[in-house]
């Protein structure tokens, strides 16, 4: 049985707006092969389980129903590796700054 | 009776929803079958410099730092003719409350929306505007709805977005993320039909009202530092409101001699409303993917009346490439010691290339910065460039690709500028003017006048134009 997450929690949840071959007729060929899908954060409305409809109620106070996908969703974003192309940049420039500076 | 959601009812109830939400009756400054009184439409809302400045500095907007940047004019200096090297600053607009010039835009609409008694605000960006937005409403103890274009079908999430994410959700912001697709619009429609808020759109009066006190800036504290008004600013330019309230703002300020040049990423050959090209953009604004459409045709927007309207104020249109960008960013921070977001140095980038052009005794000023950090940071956009498969690589930037390859340049000389031709981008818009005249109709004096306004030409020249389409079409 799966544990229902509780009331309160701060969740995130999923819902198809428009499915494929419902899309707007301009959008290009790509785009209207997928579904256009929503995603919002707030606060479980009621215990539900993770994978089934949930009621949330949002920051700005509205009541928005979908599937429970996430609970206390990480922010994953951040910088990954530095980019070996960018390193070299600074000691470059001030390498024509210094270089040529001396004959001023 | 519950409302109809289905995408043609929403959109069919477009007109009177934006009526709504914006609080102006658009239609009552209409002149002709296309001209409209586009100054009229702006004093109305009441706000000169003075009166924006006295509600932007109710919440620390503005009054941000001009600052000189010394190494990077001395680098410019090093690659220029003898004489050559005009003296480049920038505004420090990352130094605003939420960390970029937005702040501006948005402190006049949600003044507004407390005003007039608005419960709420809403806006439909996946950019620094929405954290802009969402911070003002909270400090105006409004309630605010953030609508993004956010992540591709693979629920793969642009870096820089999900950074406004979570920003806007800081500032207590309900944000609503969707996949990529223009039906943005339809889901924001639904939002402010439901909810009753003020729609604190980036193309309404307000928002651009509110960036002329940046050009107004820039242009009295140029004078006070130099003895001079800029001879050239350069705008990053996407959706046009940049552009057009800092060259109001300079105008405002006396500084009519000053040239304005619109700076944008070259992104030719990427798609914007494309599921696939979505994160194969290293830049999510400043880019041609807007500024070509919205110089081309400002209407496209939200509202029916675009208060932005580059064209009547751009003196010069320029691209540069992402690498360039990259690289500018790269030089700011370790030649001037300001880390900076990579898209508000679309400008700085192309100020490489144009301050070299120009006499030492010359001014250039880069109108804006954004704030840096996870995600909006060029590490970010290239680590998600190389998973997208783009090849990242030292070159050469007039040899990159967008969507292919970005390259860094291996010298600050190969940094240049590439001339949007502006007679093109005129009669582009000039097609577009007369494409969406109802069957029937032919301009009258008043609506030759006003395309002339917008788009810097003449009332020949668009007779001229006219009198091609009509061959081509009759």
């Amino acid at each position: 049985m799966t544990e229902l997450t509780p009331k309160g929690t701060w969740v995130e949840i999923y819902r198809v707006i428009l499915p494929a071959g419902e899309r707007a007729p301009q959008v290009p060929e790509d785009t209207a092969g997928v579904p256009l899908v929503m995603r919002v954060k707030g606060w479980l409305a009621a215990p539900a389980a993770p994978g089934a409809e949930a009621e949330i109620v949002t920051p700005a106070g509205r009541r928005l129903r979908g599937t429970l996908v996430a609970v206390n969703p990480a922010y994953t974003h951040g910088f990954g590796p530095p980019i070996p192309e960018l390193s070299g940049v600074g000691p470059e420039v001030r390498a024509i700054l210094g270089g040529e500076a001396g004959d001023e | 009776m519950p409302a109809d959601h289905s995408y043609a009812a929403v959109m069919a109830e477009r007109a009177g929803i934006m009526r709504a939400s914006v609080g102006i009756d658009y239609a009552r400054y209409e002149t002709g079958v296309l001209a409209f009184d586009y100054e009229r439409m702006l004093a109305d809302t009441g706000y000169d410099i003075a009166a924006a400045q006295a509600v932007q500095r109710e919440t620390a907007v503005g009054d941000t730092p001009l600052v000189e940047l010394h190494n990077i004019t001395a680098l410019v200096r090093r690659l220029a003719s003898p004489g050559k090297g005009a003296r480049i600053f920038v505004k420090d607009e990352a130094a605003n409350p939420s960390g970029s010039f937005k702040d501006r835009r948005a402190s006049l609409s949600v003044h507004e929306a407390r005003r007039r008694g608005y419960p709420g605000v809403a806006a439909a960006t996946s950019g620094n505007y929405g954290a802009a937005v969402a911070s003002q409403a909270a400090k105006a103890g409004l309630r605010c709805i953030v609508v993004q274009e956010a992540f591709d079908s693979r629920g793969v999430a642009q870096p820089e977005i999900e950074e406004k994410t979570r920003a806007c959700e800081a500032y207590g912001a309900e944000v609503i993320r969707l996949s990529v697709g223009p039906e943005l619009f339809y889901v924001f429609l639904m939002v402010l039909r439901e909810t009753g808020y003020f729609n604190a759109s980036l193309y309404t009066p307000y928002s651009v009202l509110g960036i002329e006190t940046l050009g107004h800036e820039l242009a009295v504290q140029t004078k006070e530092r130099t003895g001079r008004f800029p001879d050239v600013v350069i705008a990053t330019h996407a959706g046009g409101g940049n552009v057009t309230g800092t060259a109001r703002g300079l105008r405002k300020a006396g500084a009519t001699d000053t040239q304005v040049i619109a700076a944008s990423v070259d992104l030719a050959g990427l798609h914007m409303a494309s599921d696939h090209d979505f994160n194969r953009k290293s830049f999510t604004t400043g880019h041609t993917g807007f500024s070509m459409p919205f110089t081309t045709w400002p209407d496209r927007a939200d509202v029916p009346r675009n208060a932005a309207r580059p064209l009547r104020y751009l003196d010069r249109f320029v691209t540069v490439t992402q690498g360039e960008v990259f690289y500018a960013t790269q030089v700011l921070a370790e030649l001037e010691g300001l880390e900076r977001g990579p898209a508000g140095n679309t400008s700085l980038a192309a100020a490489f290339a144009i301050a070299r052009e120009l006499d030492e005794a010359q001014v250039v000023v880069v109108q804006e910065t954004e704030y840096t950090g996870a995600g909006k940071h060029p590490i970010a956009q290239l680590n998600l460039a190389r998973r997208m498969g783009i090849e990242v690589a030292r070159g050469d930037p007039r040899d990159s690709r967008p969507g292919e390859r970005i390259l860094i340049p291996t010298h600050p000389a190969q940094i240049r500028v590439v001339d949007v031709d502006l007679d093109r981008v005129r009669r582009s818009y000039l097609r577009h003017a007369l494409e969406g005249l109802a069957p029937g109709t032919r301009p009258g004096e008043a609506d030759v006048r006003f395309l002339a306004e917008e788009t810097r030409s003449s009332e020949d020249f668009v007779a001229e134009v006219i009198h091609e389409q009509a061959g081509t079409t009759g």
